[in-house]
């Protein structure tokens, strides 16, 4: 398979810097839209991709582009591009690789967004512990600025583009884009109410769009080859290439660019090497801390967001996590709960209170003392807390995803733990 | 109007507004938290969940908020579905989940927001076995109690002091269930509106402090619609009684002036009801000095006797009731009665009459000032001298915001979004003043000068919007504003004692009203019945110049609830005392007056006796006792009537009737003429009964006065009102003028007011907001740009009041908790001046001039106009001081602040308090 995102990736053991960026055909695409696109066309183009946001929710890139307003609907002002690459989504790593090794990729794909929905700042609101990227990025943007690709009348067309790396203070919810706005503007991460969008109503009050990093470091090629091309790469109903990593009790755990719709199975057991010798794989989630478990009978699946929906789960981030079958289910599922509680912006009632709670009863269940009407509570939980709509925001909803799939592909660990008052997976930990 | 159907009712609901609401108006009991009328939409607490169906044959439906779903014409919900009742259900028990159930030793249970929600839900079995988490308390001053364990998380607190009242020093902190609602540090809340905090907060993390040390369940509260005499703007309070005792003051919605919130001066500052210092009996002066209490009946003996054939001189009062004010001038003439304004004072309260009876611009309620796109006010720190307006015109310069919003059809309910989408964006609000103030921080405009340049530059804009065109950028810009603002407002005052900052308000008014005739005009008066007295008086009528320079010829001085001293400067105060005079006055707490008069007079408070006061606007309203004066009090209206007849007067002697004075008054004085219809009279009857001033569960009544004696009293009767002291009658459907206390089956915290609304944030059922009674006659008022001098240098700085929220007002300053706020006299000046004179904050300064000789605190203040300094105007120290008079300034090494070993309020050690103010 011909490498996309990652083609300068893994032949340098340092980031590509402009000369070898622009060398491997570098910034070709963005003097393509200069020089022949408008607007427009590259909007239509990334539209006609059938490109879906990496970030997780898979919404189609173009049709959120156009919900900017345009023409006579634009009020004078700005209008902001934010690159959210606050990856913090437990056993998502594929952001870091694109952004730590080729800065220069991100930058165009922003430089061409921006240029498709008329921005004229940008923002890279990137994870504050990813020094090492942060680092990178800020060389390679003061590399642009210095051979004329940022500021003003770049490349000496009537385009200009400020664009800036904002490191988070570090919250979880910093990733759902309009609490990444609020922590933008200096405020609370507290996620807003929608409507109004961020693309009529985003940063500052201003028309906004926020991408995540690997949506828009595949948008350099598809104004460079075309979406036909693109619509190409896939193998499966989704077009392009996609990063899968897979983490867990695997020989050989990591990140791949890979076709969209490549089945799990050829993932995890040609590309991640399998499980371990002694684990069996009991089941996974497919993107991320926020997806529903799939089990074995779902791994000839392909990664396609349709497809992996229609079995009950999210493709998300495309980062897969392995369960095996001497690691407790409850204990995982309890070890992500926590995460999202603590997580929880204490916004809305659902979340704030009611992740704690699951948690407390999950704890219980974990230490043995469980009780029979837990599995009802939990239940209920899974019900109150995880429908969308009920909560403020899809953080909640999200974490229950892994719980209330576990319930039902794994209830009888759950029994165990009641009916033996104990962790049966803790004996077997010693041996 | 648009339908939609919940649970199979058709409701008509009006365009616009949100699901909740429209259930609310519809009667429904749908629960909410976080959503308040006057602050709109977050959907944070997501307790007020419908399901939504498509159309008819969607059985499924999803589930949605009601706050945060705008109504549609023909939109199907239900509320009682199951999925919609098990989720709101959910959602009280997760609330609960860390809520301590203290409800028994919590001041809020019984009014409780949250106690009645869960109630509604059906909320009973606790399901989570873990710890609860538990918070630690801040200390937030006297008026404030906090008890974070409590807390529920809804972020009314927060979006109410920061986002509707402009306060910096409260919010949230943390996050997810560790969200933490207080300030930076403990320390007093600056926000002087901080108290309405306790009715924004639905549960018991905010209490009402001074309350809490001497509380009394909610339930078992005698309470009268009142009206609030800190200042001109007439604010409507519940005042709450037991045992004697003025126990609490709750604000009562009223539409067109206060809508759902008081300034702490209101909440807090009318304690001094139970003031150690008040009057209980009448007090004869014996020659050594002291006062030797006389029963009522030898009191008024004593006073017929001196008054026989005598020449007898009323003072009347800007504080007390219109009925009161009008006996005294009946009896004795119009010609033997004094306003008892100053002269200052009265020159320009009449000029504001003058200038309402006149204009042609609108002189708007408070509500319709939050209306107004351009604001420019002249001369007031609005936030000291009239809170409540201030508090309007923080919700004025949003109407940018919501004019952006509605482009986008974003609804003004949706707060939030609203307010991320204009950011600061804010209509224009010009401030020109002599000093810093507290809306300095949402203008878009900032101009310091001195009182007299402030009216020159009032002209200077005049003549630029006539045409002779200015080259003053400002002067451009804020024509700019005022000319394409929709309904621009011009607000000034008497703050600064300077008519022509009046004049210039009035003449601008005019000259905008030209171009606009939704122009508006608000003048405020510094007084309860500033306007009223004002509008009883007569040109006959003395001044108090002329009292005091022929005060031997007067024989006895009868002083309605007025201290002189805070009228007079000190030369004619002396003047006066050394006339020998015999001066009868009535007043409710000890005073200077009080301590020269011969024969003192115990008046009842507001909080004990009925009567009309007319507020900024020329709004009659009137209040109610909430309890029968104890001791020998009577109202100020009633002791007059008693000497008006024992003098002998023909047509008051005949009155027995609170009824028979208002009816009298509107007879006599045209202007007053629709007095009778500012409340309903005491023959006033629902459904054959009176409206009980004392709630269903009103408990211990048989028991209350058991120590005395065993045998249960009769309740007292009230024949002056349609009000009785008991818990017997109708509470229902009665005007809103009439509406002792607020409550509903089912809602027992005050957020039942909306069973009382048509429509949440609309008028109360029947209402009667009070009656407009100055009219503007529409003829105009031509202005004549006169030629004042502009500030002339002189050797020595220029004396500037400075109104102070707490410690300017006389009455409020008589309570333990203001008083502590009032804190030392100050002088302020700016950071350069005190450079100058080598003192910083916390220091002391010497103010001198020919006749005062004055050691004050120094306070730093952000701008004050150029040779000019500000001292705390209405401080009893300060009252020597002279607005506008030279003084010279030097560094008192010797000052210190005054420390009490106890703050009396708080009941703790000075200690903390220094820290917290310092450290």
């Amino acid at each position: 398979m011909e490498k996309v995102l990652t083609r300068n990736i893994g032949t340098h053991t340092s980031p590509v810097d402009l000369k070898a960026y622009e060398a491997n055909d570098g910034y070709r695409g963005l003097r393509k839209a200069l020089t022949q696109l408008s607007p427009q066309d590259c909007q239509s183009m990334v539209k006609n991709s059938n490109l879906r946001g990496r970030g997780g929710a898979g919404f189609p890139t173009g049709i959120k582009w156009s919900f900017v307003p345009q023409g006579d609907a634009r009020t004078p002002g700005h209008t902001y591009l934010v690159c959210n690459a606050d990856e913090m989504e437990p056993g998502a790593f594929k952001d870091r690789l694109l952004m730590e090794y080729d800065p220069h990729q991100l930058i165009e794909g922003m430089l061409l967004s921006a240029y498709s929905i008329g921005a004229d700042i940008a923002y890279i609101f990137i994870r504050g512990e990813y020094a090492v990227a942060i680092r990178r990025l800020r060389d390679a943007i003061a590399e642009c600025y210095a051979n004329g690709y940022l500021g003003k009348h770049i490349l000496n067309s009537q385009f200009s583009l400020e664009l800036h790396v904002h490191p988070s203070a570090g919250r979880y919810i910093c990733g759902e884009e309009t609490a990444l706005i609020n922590a933008l503007e200096g405020k609370r991460a507290n996620p807003r109410a929608k409507p109004p969008f961020p693309q009529v109503s985003g940063l500052w009050g201003r028309p906004t769009i926020v991408n995540n990093v690997e949506t828009l470091c595949n948008i350099p090629h598809i104004i460079d080859r075309g979406p036909e091309w693109f619509n190409t790469l896939g193998v499966g109903e989704d077009s392009g290439t996609k990063l899968f990593g897979v983490s867990g009790r695997v020989n050989n755990p990591g990140c791949w660019e890979l076709p969209m719709g490549t089945p799990i199975r050829d993932i995890i057991e040609n590309h991640a090497g399998g499980m371990k010798s002694g684990f069996q794989l009991k089941g996974f989630l497919p993107g991320g801390g926020s997806t529903d478990f799939l089990v074995a009978d779902h791994l000839d699946l392909a990664m396609d967001y349709n497809v992996i929906g229609a079995a009950g789960s999210r493709m998300g981030t495309g980062t897969l996590i392995i369960l095996d079958d001497r690691t407790c289910p409850v204990g995982m599922v309890l070890n992500l709960i926590q995460f999202f509680a603590q997580e929880s912006c204490g916004f809305c009632t659902p979340c704030r209170d009611g992740l704690p709670w699951t948690r407390h009863v999950l704890e219980s269940l974990e230490s043995g003392a469980g009780q029979p009407e837990d599995l009802e509570t939990l239940a209920y939980q899974v019900k109150y807390i995880g429908a969308i709509g009920n909560t403020h925001c899809a953080l909640a909803p999200g974490a229950m995803e892994p719980l209330q799939s576990a319930m039902k592909y794994f209830y009888d660990d759950f029994e165990q733990h009641i009916t033996t008052a104990q962790c049966p997976y803790r004996l077997g930990r010693g041996a | 109007m648009p339908k939609i159907i919940v649970d199979g009712q058709t409701l008509e609901v009006s365009q616009g507004e949100n699901v909740l609401q429209a259930c609310l108006n519809a009667g429904l009991d749908l629960p909410y938290f976080c959503w308040h009328p006057a602050m709109g939409s977050i959907g944070s607490c997501r307790q007020c969940a419908l399901v939504q169906y498509q159309n008819e044959h969607d059985t499924h439906g999803r589930l949605i908020m009601g706050c945060m779903t705008a109504v549609t014409d023909g939109a199907r919900f239900s509320m009682d579905t199951s999925n919609a009742v098990e989720f709101r259900k959910a959602v009280i028990e997760s609330l609960m989940l860390n809520h301590p159930h203290d409800c028994p030793v919590c001041a809020e249970g019984g009014e409780c927001h949250l106690q009645d929600m869960t109630v509604m839900v059906k909320h009973r079995d606790r399901r989570y076995t873990g710890k609860k988490n538990t918070h630690r308390n801040q200390y937030l001053g006297p008026l404030i109690h906090h008890e974070m364990n409590r807390c529920i998380t809804c972020y009314r607190c927060e979006r109410f002091y920061q986002n509707y009242a402009g306060g910096t020093d409260l919010g949230a902190q943390a996050s997810r269930d560790r969200l933490y609602f207080g300030r930076q540090t403990d320390g007093v809340l600056e926000s002087e509106f901080s108290g309405n905090l306790v009715e924004v907060c639905p549960t018991g993390v905010f209490t009402d402090k001074p309350f809490l040390a001497d509380y009394s369940r909610k339930w078992d509260l005698q309470s009268a619609p009142s009206i609030c005499g800190g200042c001109g703007v007439g604010c409507n309070i519940a005042p709450g009684e037991r045992y004697g005792r003025l126990k609490r003051v709750h604000n009562r919605y009223n539409h067109e002036v206060n809508g759902y919130f008081i300034c702490d001066r209101g909440r807090f500052g009318n304690a001094y009801v139970n003031s150690q210092k008040r009057l209980n009996y009448p007090g004869l002066q014996m020659p050594d000095g002291r006062f030797k209490a006389i029963d009522h009946q030898a009191a008024l003996s004593r006073a017929a006797h001196w008054m026989k054939n005598k020449r007898v001189v009323g003072i009347g009062s800007p504080r007390a009731s219109i009925e009161s004010n009008y006996v005294l001038q009946t009896w004795l003439g119009a010609k033997q009665f004094c306003a008892g304004f100053s002269e200052r004072e009265g020159a320009l309260t009449c000029g504001i009459v003058e200038i309402l009876q006149a204009t042609r611009a609108i002189n708007p309620s408070i509500k319709q000032m939050e209306s107004a796109d351009a604001v420019l006010v002249l001369g007031e720190d609005l936030t000291n001298s009239a809170p409540r307006v201030a508090l309007a015109l923080r919700q004025a310069v949003r109407n940018k915001s919501i004019a952006m919003a509605e482009q986008i059809g974003i609804p003004e309910w949706q707060d939030a979004a609203v307010r991320n989408l204009a950011q600061d964006a804010l209509s224009p609000l010009i401030i020109v003043s002599s000093a810093a103030t507290r809306l300095d921080d949402i203008a878009s405009h900032v101009h310091t000068l001195a009182p007299n340049d402030i009216a020159n530059f009032g002209d200077v804009l005049i003549e630029h919007l006539r045409g002779n065109i200015s080259e003053d950028v400002d002067i451009i810009n804020i024509a700019d504003c005022l000319m394409t603002a929709k309904s621009p407002l011009i607000i000034s005052g008497v703050s600064l004692l300077e008519r022509g900052i009046l004049d210039s308000a009035a003449g601008l008014a005019e000259t905008l009203y030209d171009h606009n005739p939704h122009t508006m005009l608000s003048l405020c008066a510094p007084e309860a019945n500033s306007i009223g007295a004002a509008m009883l008086s007569h040109t006959d009528n003395l001044s108090l110049a002329q009292i005091t320079e022929r005060a031997s010829d007067i024989d006895v001085l009868v002083v309605l609830e007025n201290d002189l001293t805070r009228r007079l400067d000190p030369t004619s105060m002396q003047q006066l005392i050394a006339s020998g005079t015999t001066i009868i006055a009535l007043d409710i707490l000890e005073n200077e007056t009080l301590n020269h008069a011969t024969l003192a007079l115990p008046a009842a408070s507001f909080a004990e006796s009925q009567g009309t006061l007319i507020n900024m606007e020329g709004r009659a309203q009137r209040f109610f006792p909430a309890f029968k004066p104890a001791h020998e009090r009577q109202p100020s209206w009633q002791w007059l009537l008693h000497l008006a007849a024992l003098d002998g007067h023909g047509e008051l002697s005949k009155i027995i009737h609170f009824d028979e004075i208002v009816h009298a008054c509107a007879q006599q004085h045209s202007p007053l003429a629709r007095l009778t219809e500012v409340a309903p009279d005491h023959s006033f009857r629902r459904h054959g009964q009176k409206i009980p001033r004392q709630t269903p569960r009103y408990s211990g009544r048989t028991a209350m006065s058991a120590d005395l004696s065993v045998h249960e009293p009769q309740q007292p009767k009230d024949l002056e009102t349609p009000l009785a002291f008991s818990m017997e009658g109708v509470n229902q459907n009665q005007p809103a003028a009439l509406k002792s206390f607020v409550w509903s089956p089912g809602w027992n915290s005050n957020q039942a007011i909306q069973k009382f609304q048509a429509e949440t944030q609309k008028p109360s059922v029947g209402v009667s907001s009070g009656i407009r009674l100055l009219i503007s006659s529409g003829k105009g008022i031509p202005h004549t740009s006169t030629d004042r001098t502009a500030f002339a240098q002189s050797n020595g700085w220029q004396l500037i009041p400075i109104q102070c929220l707490h410690g300017s007002e006389e009455l409020s300053a008589y309570t333990d908790e203001i008083a502590e706020l009032a804190g030392d006299p100050f002088v302020a000046l700016t950071e350069s001046c005190a450079l100058e004179l080598q003192v910083a904050a916390g220091d002391g300064v010497i103010l001198s001039s020919n006749n005062v000789n004055l050691s004050l605190a120094v306070k730093i203040v952000a701008r004050m106009a150029k040779n000019c300094i500000g001292f705390s105007a209405g401080y009893t120290q300060t009252l020597s001081l002279s607005a506008g008079s030279h003084v010279q300034l030097q560094r008192d090494p010797n000052w210190r602040p005054f420390k009490p070993l106890v703050i009396a309020s708080d009941r703790r050690p000075n200690a903390q308090l220094r820290h917290n103010r310092h450290g």
